[in-house]
């Protein structure tokens, strides 16, 4: 392994303060940091994360939800889980976190240009797919159709439910919502979401599909896409596995051949079809 | 112009068909309409017709005594409401509410089983693509009852 070539301080987070937090769900909250070290913004590409250090707790690889035009705003989405996010969970504004990063690969915009872009989030997958909205939004003249396709348990748990409002209002965006569990009142889509699939309106042929959410749900989601004459190299995912260093030192996130968190978190369903749904990597 | 026929022959559903059998069904098919608000059809009635909803959207509904109607699945556009009609006793598991304006084909029960009879090779057909939506519809059940998003305590 080439040790030598790691910097010294690759491992050291950098201190940033929370100018911004906002609670999106039961469970799930959204923060805006600043760097309060003195140094520059973290610019990053749709798909990249930060290892996230609450301090005296334990550091976390959390994918940036914001968007890439406006790195000056660090901002990720949390559902808090266990010990690391629950603790970030109970912070404030001012509060400080220590961060590391942008790490792991990107979704594919540069290929998505001239083709129709097909998002497909569950969850609360459809964090790390944002910043490739905003993507989508700022080149929008440079993409074919624009499909968003989102999944979520209930109602209660969908995240950004504003910017989906804002989103669905556009004429030149197609979104659609669904949910696997109705609740007295709603009105929207009731299924699965791999039940949009044939409904979403994309031309197989010319699509770049960016998928996240469970991993089960990724494949289910890409094997339908397939059904329906999407390339597997067009197919990409974003896969978690637990991580420790996140820059390709410990093995800790060993995904058969490949690292995540260098090597991913975003990798074609070409490249981890054979690796999906196996039991232990 | 959009002939009943056209939109049977070009719909994903009777894809490949030979153009007999195109014929056959649509001398079993009509235009429908329903109103928002409207049930298309109502658990355990017989289930005297199937749908290809064309456009609008339609809600399938189990009524529970405790939590009122329980939305179970949305179709849409594209989509095939029913196959109780081909499996007996031929009676709807659902009700179908439209949530607007829903137009749809409605294709008769007794006029197509009649036509499977006596043409099996159509009956066959039918029924493999029927095959196909209830395991669509399975695999989407099992996943919605798999709760993926649900984060483990
Ligand atoms: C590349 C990458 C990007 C990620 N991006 C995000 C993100 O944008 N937002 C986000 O909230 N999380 C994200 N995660 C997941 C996040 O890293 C974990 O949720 C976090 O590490 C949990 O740490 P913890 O110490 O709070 O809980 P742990 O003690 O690690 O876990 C507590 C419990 O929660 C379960 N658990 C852990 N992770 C998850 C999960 N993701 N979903 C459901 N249950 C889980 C564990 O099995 C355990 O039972 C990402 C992970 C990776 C690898
Ligand atoms: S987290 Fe250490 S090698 Fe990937």
């Amino acid at each position: 392994m080439a040790l030598a070539a790691v910097a010294p301080d690759v491992l050291l987070p950098r201190p940033f303060a929370i100018t911004r937090y906002v609670r999106d769900t039961h469970d799930t909250f959204t923060i805006e940091l600043e760097p309060a070290d003195g140094g520059g913004p973290i610019t990053f590409e749709p798909g990249q994360f930060n290892m996230l250090y609450a301090m005296g707790v334990g550091e976390v690889p959390i994918s940036i939800s914001g968007d890439p035009a406006k790195p000056e705003k660090l901002v990720h989405t949390i559902r808090a889980v266990g010990p690391v996010t629950k603790a970030m969970q109970a912070m404030g504004k001012g509060d400080m976190i220590g961060v590391r990063g942008p790490y792991g690969s990107a979704w594919p915009m540069e290929t998505a240009r001239g083709n129709d872009l097909l998002v497909i989030a569950g969850g609360i997958g459809l964090a790390p797919l944002r910043p490739a909205i905003y993507w989508g939004l700022a080149h929008r003249q440079e993409l074919g159709r624009l499909v968003i396709l989102y999944g979520t348990r209930t109602p209660h748990d969908m995240l950004f439910r504003k910017e989906l409002e804002k989103w669905r209002g556009r004429l030149d965006v197609s979104v659609r919502v669904t949910v696997d569990r109705a609740e007295p009142g709603w009105k929207g889509n009731v299924g699965v979401v791999t039940t949009l699939i044939p409904r979403a309106g994309f031309d197989p042929v010319d699509v770049v599909a960016l998928v996240c959410g469970p991993e089960v749900m990724m494949r289910f989601c890409a094997r339908e896409l397939v059904n329906h004459g999407v390339s597997p190299d067009r197919i990409f995912l974003s896969q978690e596995r637990n991580m420790k260093c996140g820059v390709g030192l410990c093995g800790r996130c060993q995904y058969g051949p490949t690292f995540v968190c260098k090597d991913g978190p975003v990798f074609s369903y070409e490249r981890v079809s054979p690796l999906l749904g196996k039991r232990e990597l | 112009m959009e002939t009943l026929e056209r939109i049977l022959r070009e719909h994903k559903f009777f894809r490949d068909l030979e153009p007999q059998h195109i014929e056959l069904l649509v001398g079993c098919a009509s235009n429908v309409r329903f109103s928002e608000g409207e049930f298309i059809c109502r658990e355990g009635d017989e289930a005297t017709q199937f749908f290809l909803i064309r456009a609008g959207s339609v809600a399938l509904e189990i009524n529970t005594h405790d939590r009122g109607p329980l939305v179970v699945q949305t179709l849409g556009e594209g989509d095939i409401l029913g196959w109780s009609w081909l499996i007996w006793p031929y009676k709807w598991h659902f009700d179908a509410r439209c949530l607007d304006l829903v137009r749809a084909i409605a294709l008769d029960a007794t006029c197509l089983r009649t036509k499977c009879e006596a043409d099996h090779h159509l009956g066959y057909e039918i029924l493999k693509r029927f095959g196909h939506v209830v395991v669509e519809r399975l695999e989407a059940t099992r996943l919605q009852l798999l709760d993926v998003y649900r984060v483990t305590p």
